[in-house]
């Protein structure tokens, strides 16, 4: 094979593989929306913030110890002990959790029967105070987050693609991990939608509030349930990030990345969200392969928002959502 | 006790119509504008015109435009960084093509120039609406910038891709540039404000005003009753995209003076002007006002407080400030959807009943 296709190929893989990635995002906006209407801006920081907290925990950081120090003059930084990865991850989990009850107590119940733009101002204004929050929590530097990921480049690919193509192709290890995470956790989500009562109850949720509610679910304890989900899901795509590019503040905007991929799949559907997101990584590294030294390069930073914006004219709900009824 | 309507007759429909129609209101309002102009140029200090009084103008020009759009035509738009950034390399271009014009001139360019580019960005709400729209408004947000950044005709292929603002007159006074004078400049902004205020507020009144309204309540139905949703959307996107250009311009070339593209006109700038419009209040003159100046207030404010007062370290009270930003925006939206301007009309009724609220 040509050289130059090959190089293409591995070009498209690695778009598959960043792709992921942005699925896994969009991935909780869809959960969200699905369960309440909600446009969840704060989507990004809650991975931010959830990536945050684990290293934090991890660390042994004290939280808001600059905070601390400043207002009573001490200098504490660390509790001095290391927490293993998995009971981290436990205890993250349990925080996003505790996040998603302070949404619902403190901000949801206030906002129902608000028009979807109000609460989607909402939760912008959720996302400035959790990214100053988490900052005020952990402090705002870039943190290194290493929960046993493999990284670097895988060589079992490069050998054995060296031995089919005589072409080795660099593909991250981390990236196929999280493929295989983003698989197992649309299968869990699956199955939990369609076989389990909570499941039934949010799909309810997610046709008809009133009918729902008429049947005894009860609204509250879903968006609880729902929020604390797109917490975990945060929580993945917050630790695959951060493995990959370090905690930091750049990790929240790849929540406006998701926004190009929701709009492909379509705002309701979660195969629409993975295949959007594929569709994006791979379009923009393929475009920046082959038009992007033409123009300038740098052009991974608006391709998705244009592809979204061209898609948008001819399919406004997207390749998978439900066709928008509009009645006066 | 003062602020009372009794007495107040309009005889004739103009009078009824005015812009302030209760007799207090206008002459508070014109005795506002006889200070801004005449007295605060002469007391006006450096500090108080770069941190607090310049940025406010500029930015009240920039929340007046982004209201046109979002509050009275109810389109989100996320792309307001993006066309103020249009505004200033217009500017920009026009300022080093021809340096000899009144400078006044080429921000009122700049403004059409920006008008022009929001219009192109306000096709795709013809066919998309609610944060559909906001995220094609992303688009803008993104491909502009990304625009400015690498093709260097844009910044005449300056090494470092930052615009600096050269020294240029209007009417005999200089206006941009280092040794342009605090007072110049202040008023240069205030005479834009004052204007484009007027414009704005008797544009929103008038037919296509509520035509705005008519698509921002529900599109459909105004479709039906005769609106043509074409030239509202589209003539909405121009007017707030001059507004915006022309804040753009004067937010580079007279408070700035020099510009990196992709700090100053970021998709920060875009969120932080969707703040001041949704705090002072949706479908608002009043409230884009009080929007931008509380914005620019607040964080002065917190800075000094917490830092200056109790000595905390800046990246600190920075953190604060954003949290403190956030917990604002759903505060005002669950207790006050119309922002800051419904407080003060609330303010008004209660002052007009005192001190006999009964």
């Amino acid at each position: 094979m040509p050289e130059q296709l090959l190089f293409a190929m591995e070009v498209i893989l690695n778009g598959l593989m960043a792709g992921v990635l942005y699925s896994l995002v969009a991935l909780g906006f869809v959960l969200i929306f699905k369960a309440s209407g909600i446009f969840n801006y704060a989507q990004g920081v809650m991975a931010l913030f959830a990536a945050l907290t684990l290293v934090g925990i991890m660390e042994g950081q004290v939280p808001f110890s600059h905070l601390i120090n400043a207002v009573f003059g001490t200098n504490i930084h660390e509790f001095g002990w290391q927490v293993p990865a998995v009971l981290a991850i436990i205890l993250t989990i349990a925080v996003m959790v505790l996040l998603a009850i302070a949404v619902e107590r403190f901000v949801l119940k206030h906002l129902v029967n608000q028009p979807e733009i109000i609460l989607f101002m909402a939760t912008i204004g959720l996302a400035f105070i959790l990214e100053g929050f988490g900052d005020l929590m952990w402090g705002s530097e870039i943190k290194i987050l290493d929960v046993g990921l493999p990284q670097g480049v895988s060589d079992i690919v490069e050998t054995t693609t060296f031995g089919w193509f005589g072409y080795g192709f660099f593909i991250d290890k981390l990236d196929m991990v999280a493929a295989v995470i983003a698989v197992l956790l649309v299968i869990l989500l699956t199955i939990f939608f369609k076989y389990t009562k909570q499941g039934r109850a949010l799909r309810a949720v997610a046709d008809d509030h009133q009918a729902a509610l008429s049947v005894g679910i009860s609204l509250r304890f879903i968006w609880v349930l729902v929020w604390s989900i797109a917490g975990i899901v945060a929580l993945v795509a917050g630790m695959m990030w951060g493995a990959k590019s370090g905690v930091q503040f750049s990790l929240s905007l790849i929540a406006l990345k998701a926004l190009p991929v929701l709009i492909l799949g379509g705002f309701t559907s979660i195969p629409g969200a993975i295949i959007g997101g594929l569709i994006i990584g791979v379009g923009e590294k393929l475009f920046e392969f082959s038009i992007g030294p033409l123009i300038g390069g740098a052009t991974e930073n608006w391709f998705a928002y244009v592809l979204a914006l061209l898609f948008l004219v001819f399919r406004p709900q997207g390749l998978f959502g439900e066709k928008i009824i509009e009645r006066v | 006790m003062i602020y009372r309507e009794a007495g107040d007759f309009s005889a004739s429909y103009k009078e009824d119509s005015q812009t302030f129609p209760i007799r207090f209101d206008r002459i508070a309002f014109y005795a506002f504008v006889v200070v801004a102009f005449l007295v605060v140029p002469f007391f006006i200090n450096d500090y108080w015109a770069n941190a607090v009084l310049l940025p406010f103008l500029i930015y009240a020009i920039a929340a007046l435009g982004l209201n046109i759009l979002t509050g009275y035509t109810g389109l989100v738009s996320l792309g307001s960084g993006g066309f103020m950034a249009v505004g200033a390399f217009a500017s920009y271009k026009l300022m080093t093509s021809f340096p000899d014009v009144n400078f006044a001139v080429h921000i009122l360019l700049a403004g059409f120039i920006t008008a022009g580019v929001g219009v192109l960005f306000g096709l795709p709400s013809l066919r998309i609406k609610g944060f559909y729209l906001a995220v094609a408004t992303l688009a803008a947000q993104f491909f502009l910038v990304w625009l400015f950044n690498k093709v260097g005709w844009f910044f005449n292929y300056s090494p470092t891709g930052i615009i600096n603002a050269p020294p240029r007159t209007s009417f005999g006074f200089e206006v941009t540039g280092p040794a342009a004078s605090v007072s110049v400049k202040y008023v240069f902004c205030l005479s834009f404000v004052v204007v484009l205020a007027l414009i704005a507020r008797n544009l929103t009144r008038g037919s296509v005003g509520r035509k705005w309204m008519a698509i921002r309540d529900m599109d459909i139905a105004a479709e039906i009753i005769g609106v043509n949703p074409l030239t509202a959307k589209l003539s909405a996107f121009a007017v707030s995209s001059f507004f915006i250009g022309i804040s753009g311009a004067l937010f580079f070339s007279v408070y700035l003076g020099a510009v990196e593209v992709a700090d100053t006109f970021s998709i920060q700038k875009s969120f932080l002007l969707l703040f001041m419009v949704i705090i002072g209040g949706l479908g608002s003159i009043f409230g884009s006002f009080a929007g931008a100046a509380f914005l620019v207030l607040f964080p002065v404010l917190m800075k000094n407080v917490l830092t200056g007062w109790w000595g905390w370290p800046t990246d600190l009270a920075t953190h604060v400030e954003v949290m403190s930003v956030g917990l604002l925006i759903v505060v005002f939206l669950i207790m006050e959807p119309h922002g800051m301007a419904r407080l003060w009309q609330i303010a008004k009724e209660k002052l007009r009943l005192w001190p006999f609220p009964h």
